[in-house]
């Protein structure tokens, strides 16, 4: 395996190894150019993972102190816990579902399609479906989406069927058990999945695609390519040109070190990424590295969603199998006379009782609550996930306040629902309460969207350098050698789970880098 | 379909590994069968036994299952004696809110909160307190303690760790027998 000297001023150097981090390390290791991951997270392997909720939040998920505002309820419920992701090497891809759906043309194109909306950041993209339908279909075969390259679906489980008879009532056309990154078949050296449950836990079975044993390995196995867990970048430094030269992290002894670069690729995800490029502010930059725009940090966004529970007189365990069984995609259409713009999926969701308890109803208590929970084994479940507007004042920035172990203020999140969000996500608690009393639901609950687990938008990619913070390609449009390789580059979200994406523009990026590289243009 | 027992069994283990902090005399009682009773808060070293006993009942009244026993209530509140004993800050907290609770137990009913016959009763005193920060610390520390007891879980229909038992692949995931047809 790599080892790379920190004086070694020839290496691309990325911060974070989950979709796009991981997945830009193994596409520049195959092609030969010496990468050097830093991971603030510890590397936990398949065998290490916990079939039990709260000890794996525990083991894996980001707790580091965040500070929240605004008027979403996760501001009030859960203050310091705005985001649900991961911190381990595999980064979110450790606990994701494995929806790996590809944006629709429309999607690419917000502001041409959806028109000047108040309140709302719009932008097209700079990229069009057209040109990223081959980097789709590279990223599907790599993670091995079903429904693509010939792969079979997965296996409907009780949950989803329960969501299938109920839209087919309603008379949905497209419901199936969705375009999931996760083995029907063995495929790529690991096995097939064995419905398990536990997505969000870790694949026990490595059934499902995740940087941490697909990606990774591969790239260490190039001998171009060293990861570096317990390693947390704290700055990026920058030469008197405005190049980026190098990273100051702070490794798992808690000793600060300085790695050189040629390259520094961020992909820490839509938080900690405007974070990191916020705190390596310099006299130079005195706002930020690439923030000439004034938008790093800004349009966050973390998609329009919200929890379905149906109960029923009879026995569902939606907890057995896949997590996200199958999916409604019929509402994911543009169609403006819904009382909103943009579109939304359903896709089914379980959780065990432990976590049912902490998310169905924050802070409620009492026999309402608790009847609820005595029904467990009769619920079914389902997710929405929709596109949120993005907004200038959804907003991650500095904390005045709070800092972390380093001594650096912390990220502050805020958040608060544009009048589209709140309209499509009463459409979508409608619709979904519908289709679970289509089929004899005796009682429907909603619940308000969790910690955020899609985080996007806050370094955006823009056709102009005023409107965003890197163009299409990622590269920072102040700093030719600077990248974001994360969904903090997506300019608007879509009604898709991201990592699809963020995997196929990690393959664009890559070859670009690579050919710049060659080209002695970085 | 396949379905759960849900009749609830002593589990040895907990006990034996300490799994969850159970006070011995609970644990006696569960495993012959024997009412709970209140002897079980007398080896408290920091809060008072009432406090714990109130605490017990609290936690029921805020999170009512009637088909659990009085042994997974206590399980999840005899942690705060430990927490009190470490930190005085917590001590004065519980110590304090449980008085403040009593005296308006007595205000209302003439006796102290545990002693209030009625359960709709005591919930509506729980609600006069809901805001402050006693409750809510005990309320948020309690949706873990009481429903990450591992014996429980099978009372309510779920399964826990399933890929030690080779995922429900052959094991049920599917076979859900009810649904109208399509």
């Amino acid at each position: 395996m790599a080892q790379f000297d920190l004086n070694d001023d020839g290496l691309v150097v990325i911060i974070g190894s989950g979709a796009g981090g991981g997945t830009l390390g193994n596409e520049l290791a195959q092609k030969g150019v010496k990468t050097v991951i830093l991971e603030a997270g510890a590397r936990h392997e398949i065998q290490d993972f916990i079939n039990d909720e709260w000890a794996s939040f525990v083991q894996l998920a980001w707790t580091d102190a965040r500070t929240t505002s605004g008027g979403w309820r996760v501001a009030h419920d859960f203050p310091n816990l705005p985001a649900w992701i991961v911190k381990s090497v595999g980064g979110s891809t450790v606990h994701w579902a494995g929806a790996s759906l590809r944006f629709e043309e429309h999607e690419f194109k917000a502001r041409t399609t959806y028109g000047a909306v108040p309140g709302a950041a719009l932008l097209d993209w700079p990229v069009t479906l057209q040109e990223m339908e081959p980097w789709y279909a590279k990223a599907e075969d790599r993670m091995g989406v079903t429904r693509t390259n010939g792969i079979a679906g997965l296996p409907g489980n009780n949950n989803y069927k329960v969501l299938e008879a109920g839209a087919k009532k309603l008379g949905y056309k497209e419901v199936h058990t969705g375009r999931m990154a996760i083995n029907s078949q063995p495929r790529d050296g690991r096995g097939a999945c064995q419905q398990i449950g536990f997505c969000f836990q870790g694949c026990k079975s490595g059934a499902k695609w995740s940087t941490l044993y697909t990606e990774i390995p591969k790239g260490e196995a190039t001998g171009n390519l060293e990861v570096r867990p317990g390693c947390m970048a704290v700055k990026i430094e920058h030469d008197a040109s405005g190049k980026v030269t190098g990273v100051v992290y702070v490794d798992g002894d808690g000793k600060t070190q300085r790695q050189k670069a040629r390259v520094v690729a961020v992909a820490g995800n839509s938080i900690e990424s405007p974070r990191l490029l916020l705190n390596s502010a310099s006299s130079q930059f005195p706002d930020g590295l690439a923030n000439s725009s004034g938008q790093v940090g800004r349009n966050y966004m973390r998609h329009t969603t919200g929890t379905v529970w149906g109960m029923f007189d009879k026995p569902v365990h939606m907890y057995r199998g896949t997590t996200m069984a199958g999916i409604v995609r019929d509402e994911a259409r543009n169609d403006p006379s819904r009382g909103f713009l943009g579109g939304y999926e359903l896709e089914t969701l379980s959780l065990g009782l432990p976590f049912l308890a902490a998310f169905l109803d924050p802070g409620a208590w009492g026999r309402s609550f608790t009847s609820a929970l005595d029904d467990y084994a009769n619920m079914a479940g389902m997710w929405i996930v929709g596109e949120d507007m993005p907004q200038e004042g959804n907003r991650i920035t500095l904390d005045p306040v709070v800092k972390d172990a380093n001594g650096l203020p912390v990220a502050s999140v805020h958040y608060d629902d544009h009048a589209n969000d709140k309209a499509m996500r009463d459409h979508a608690y409608r619709q979904g309460s519908a289709i679970y009393e289509a089929v004899g639901a005796t009682r429907v609950i909603r619940t308000p969207p969790y910690p955020s687990t899609h985080n996007l938008g806050t370094n955006r990619m823009s056709a102009k350098p005023r409107d965003g913070v890197v163009n299409s390609h990622g590269q920072a449009h102040d700093i030719r050698n600077l990248f974001v390789s994360d969904g903090s580059q997506f300019t608007t979200g879509a009604a898709c789970n991201p990592t699809l994406t963020i995997v196929a523009l990690a393959v664009r990026q890559a070859a670009f880098i690579a050919e710049s590289m060659g080209k002695k243009e970085i | 379909m396949r379905e759960v027992d849900r009749r609830a069994t002593f589990d040895r283990r907990r006990f034996l590994h300490g799994v969850a902090v159970i006070p011995p005399a609970v644990a006696v009682a569960a495993r012959v069968g024997l009412p709970v009773g209140t002897a079980w808060a007398d080896t408290a070293k920091s809060l008072k036994p009432e406090t714990l006993q109130t605490l017990a009942c609290m936690a029921r009244d805020i999170y009512p299952h009637d088909h659990l026993s009085d042994l997974y209530y206590i399980a999840a509140v005899t942690t705060w004696d430990d927490k009190a004993a470490k930190d005085d800050a917590v001590k004065v907290l519980v110590e304090g809110g449980v008085a403040r609770l009593d005296q308006d137990a007595q205000d209302r009913h003439g006796s102290a909160y545990a002693a209030v016959a009625a359960e709709d009763d005591r919930t509506a005193l729980l609600r006069g307190i809901e805001q402050t920060a006693f409750f809510r610390k005990l309320r948020s520390d309690l949706v873990v303690s009481l429903y990450n007891q591992h014996d429980l879980w099978p009372l309510f229909g779920y399964e826990g760790s399933s890929a030690d038992k080779g995922g429900y692949i052959h094991r049920g995931f599917d076979d859900i027998d009810w649904l109208p047809g399509v």
